[in-house]
């Protein structure tokens, strides 16, 4: 076989990787790498050059060095549990694997701050503090999903309709920039001098670098914990309790809504005792202190009785509560048991057009002669449309496919976003243009220039087409062509 | 849009520029970093959209935050962002861009934690937007958090898009005093770890004398001032219940300005209060701060240049590494200290790249690179 010269410098870069990380935590051999091939999306896939498990923010840091070095792209990754593609591995480069960095290094309870390095998980970090205190942010993946990844994916969760998103609980950041240099973002405090480049960077999905620690805020565990789930005839019908609830000036710690299709499904893997023919499940949690808690549960239960629900569930204890949790977060993996395949979406839409947009989800279902299941976050709007298809029928996966796309420019057309939770990635990127227009894209590009001039950072995610970065511009002057008439700049 | 336009030729012809919305805070800063230019955001002051069902908005940056409120308030909702306002003509794009907020931020974040998308104007003509009008979406760099505070030194915010909450029908206060700083540093870190869910928490220090303020909102607001009071009691405080609570919360946000005097915000964490306590009785200046939050605003009264800068220094050395800006201050002595904190080497050169990128004319407030 003839060797090239890239093979050379890529072989060069092995032995640095190794000599860096130590022999174990480099993975060259291809069956090896088949474990980092997709993250939690399967449907794409690509083996990286190489993948290192650095130990430490020095390691990181040193591998970024030499990468940037030896011009190779790079992709950090944590759990792997992303839903957007979003540490799918760029093929001749490397991925940065950070689960060996799992230690919680600092618990400042008097600063209700939590300093982390990012493989440790988000379950991980509320275990740390509970049970007095709690970190919110709690996607459904949170027993494995990481912090690095959270932060990255400006993670969200059942919760972040009272609570809000990673984004609101970062307060600082390690980070390694593209070309190899290590700086904190931010810091324990609140608003730190100059820009805010910790929030810049939360969200930014491995684009703008890697982060090696981050400072979390925790926040005291609540004093009580209500949990109810009603039964109604279809999802338009209980969103007219959630706007009941919201109008009401409510605002629950979380508010979750599964069609017919989902509570099926997530009944067949948890047996909670759902009625198989409800229309619509609605969960609706709220948190706060006793007395606050009581007072608004009551007129949450009397709207819902007033609403004519088919039947209310009040969890009497934790366990009552967990099986209600339990079966709302199963519908996903649960899907398996009523259609061999399925499309994710990540959709958001102002909550109010709820009955309008779930009305065009059916009929754009039935005219692809394929079925839709919801479960999503009714509070924010954030839904979560399981396009069913069977990948062995012919036709089927390229018209879920279509399907999905439509379904993600009807939330868009509503005033709604393309994404809610899971991020960008590769998986919605070809989006990109039905949510922002080109000047928008743009600035974006504006930032990731001034972190990753080279775009060796997470390549091919978040933006619809390669780009390049130009030079720094210099202070704006005519060109003389310009000036003659005889050029336009754009 | 004529300021688009403005922006466009002041960055064509390389003349540096400030934004302008009311005014109230143009002296923060090195002074006579007025810009050659101002660019007034005065005649955009509409309420694009409110999305009362959503408790969304889309404002114009140039609309005051009192008028946008008292719209909000006709639905029983509201802004969360009770920044100081003595004129009640700030802007929203003034509060947004100078990153200002008041006693509210303790509940659901301050300024940064409310903008969910943003529009601007960048020095070579081009307008962005960035975010949404959803209070969910992660699509796309969170650009409204790199406006969020950036002091005009990036471009001009043009419209926001902003989270509303609603607004509680009454509210209540316990205030627990005491002259003891011991006392009171000891008794909010208390507080602060309790899961009592405070729509607002403060402390305020000076004088010789002292207090914390919780305040609650909700179905049931004296039932949490009650639960707060207890607290209070077992860490020793002189406990009191305010029903109509307006006029203290309007003092606290007063004790973020000093008119005449200084004021310094201090970006710091809650086991530092006490620090920061011996700072203001040394130095007869008083405080004001978020008991949860760790921000801080000290305030002296006027005295010679010489003296005032030397108060700040003593509260820079005394407080490092928190970030410490000063608000108001006299011109005479925004000379002799830097009035903004300064990022480490690494995240300034950074920061210097980012503005590169999106002010590439190098004119909106040239002072801030």
């Amino acid at each position: 076989m003839a060797v090239t010269s890239s093979d050379t410098s890529s072989n060069h870069l092995v032995a640095r990787l190794r000599s860096i990380a130590g022999d174990g935590h480099v993975i060259t051999q291809e069956h090896q790498l088949r474990t980092y091939e997709s993250d939690g999306l399967l449907q794409y896939r690509a083996s990286p050059r190489a993948v290192v498990l650095p130990g430490s923010a020095q390691e990181v840091q040193q591998v970024v060095a030499a990468c940037h070095e030896a011009e190779i792209p790079w992709v950090a990754r944590g759990a792997g549990s992303g839903l957007s593609g979003g540490a799918l591995p760029v093929e001749e480069g490397v991925l940065i694997a950070l689960t060996r960095m799992r230690r919680i290094l600092d618990v400042n309870l008097d600063d209700a701050r939590v300093t982390v390095e990012p493989g440790v998980t988000n379950i991980e970090v509320s275990n740390a503090v509970g049970p007095t205190y709690t970190y919110p942010p709690d996607p459904s993946s949170q027993i494995v999903c990481s912090i690095g990844g959270n932060v990255a994916e400006n993670a969200g969760g059942a919760h972040c309709f009272k609570y809000g998103f990673t984004t609101n609980y970062v307060t600082g950041l390690e980070v390694v920039l593209p070309d190899g240099e290590m700086m904190w973002l931010g810091g324990p405090e609140l608003d730190p001098a100059g820009l805010d480049l910790t929030g810049t960077f939360v969200g930014s999905e491995g684009t703008l670098g890697v982060a090696t620690k981050a400072i979390l805020r925790v926040v005291p565990a609540p004093e009580a914990v209500r949990t109810l789930v009603a039964f109604f005839g279809s999802p338009p019908h209980a969103g007219e309790v959630v706007s009941g609830i919201v109008s009401a000036g409510i605002v629950p710690a979380a508010i979750e809504m599964m069609d017919n299709l989902s509570i099926q499904a997530a009944e067949g893997a948890t047996n909670a005792g759902y009625p198989t023919d409800a229309g619509a499940a609605l969960v609706v949690e709220l948190d706060g202190r006793e007395d606050e808690c009581e007072e608004r549960f009551d007129a949450i239960v009397s709207l819902c009785r007033e609403a004519e629900a088919d039947s209310i569930r009040v969890a009497r204890d934790e366990a009552e509560r967990a099986l209600i949790w339990k079966t709302r977060k199963a519908a996903f993996a649960a899907m398996g048991r009523i259609s061999p395949n399925y499309f994710v979406q990540d959709s958001v839409i102002p909550r109010t057009r709820l009955a309008e947009v779930l009305g065009r989800i059916d009929e754009l279902a039935d005219e692809h002669e394929l079925r839709v299941a919801n479960v999503f976050h009714a509070g924010d709007g954030n839904l979560h449309p399981l396009v069913l298809y069977d990948g062995h029928k012919e036709g089927e996966p390229e018209r879920a496919e279509e399907l999905a796309g439509l379904i993600v420019k009807a939330c868009v057309e509503a005033g709604g976003s393309i994404t809610g939770e899971h991020g960008v990635g590769v998986d919605k990127k070809r989006y990109m243009p039905s949510q922002f227009e080109e000047p928008d894209l743009a600035a974006f590009q504006r930032l990731r220039c001034a972190f990753d001039p080279d775009g060796r950072a997470n390549p091919g995610k978040v933006m619809p087409t390669p780009r390049l970065c130009g030079e720094v511009p210099g202070p704006y002057r005519r060109h003389p062509l310009e000036e003659a008439g005889l050029a336009e700049r754009m | 849009m004529k300021e688009v336009e403005a922006l466009a030729s002041a960055g064509e012809s390389g003349t540096p520029v400030r934004f302008v919305g009311s005014g109230s805070k143009l002296h923060w800063g090195v002074p006579g970093d007025d810009g050659v230019q101002r660019i007034s955001t005065a005649g955009r002051d509409r309420l694009l959209e409110h999305n009362e069902g959503d408790l969304t908005a889309i404002v114009e940056a140039g609309l005051p935050l009192s008028r946008a409120q008292e719209a909000f308030g006709e639905h029983d909702q509201e802004l969360l962002l009770d920044p100081p306002d003595p004129s009640g003509r700030a802007t929203l794009g003034g509060v947004i861009a100078s990153g200002d907020s008041g006693p509210l931020r303790t509940r659901y974040g301050g300024p940064r934690d409310l903008v969910l998308g943003v529009q601007v104007a960048l020095s070579d003509g081009q307008t962005a937007r960035a975010g949404g009008k959803v209070i969910k979406n992660v699509a796309g760099y969170d650009l409204s958090k790199l406006y969020t505070g950036s002091l005009g030194s990036l471009g001009l915010i043009l419209e926001l898009s902003l989270r509303l909450h609603p607004k509680p029908p009454s509210t209540a206060t316990a205030a627990g005093g005491t002259t003891d700083p011991d006392v009171l540093a000891t008794a909010a870190l208390e507080l602060t770890k309790a899961p009592l869910e405070a729509r607002c928490l403060d402390l305020r220090f000076g004088g010789g004398d002292g207090a914390l303020l919780a305040r609650f909102g909700g179905a049931t607001p004296r039932a949490g001032a009650d639960a707060a009071a207890k607290l209070m009691e077992r860490s020793r405080l002189e406990v009191s219940f305010v029903e109509e609570d307006d006029e203290i919360w309007a003092r606290q946000r007063d004790g973020q300005r000093s008119p005449g005097g200084l004021a310094v915000r201090v970006s710091t964490l809650p086991s530092r209060f006490r620090d920061l306590m011996t700072h203001c009785q040394d130095a007869g200046a008083r405080l004001v701060a978020r008991a949860g939050l760790g921000l801080a605003w000290v305030t002296y009264e006027a005295r010679a240049p010489q003296e005032a800068a030397e108060a700040i220094r003593d509260l820079r050395r005394t407080m490092d590494p928190a970030p410490c800006a000063v608000l108001d201050a006299p011109d005479e002595v925004r000379a002799l200290v830097d009035p903004w904190p300064r990022p480490a080497d690494g995240p300034l050169a950074l920061m210097r790249r980012v503005k590169q990128r999106f002010d590439p004319a190098g004119v909106c407030r040239p002072s801030l690179a």
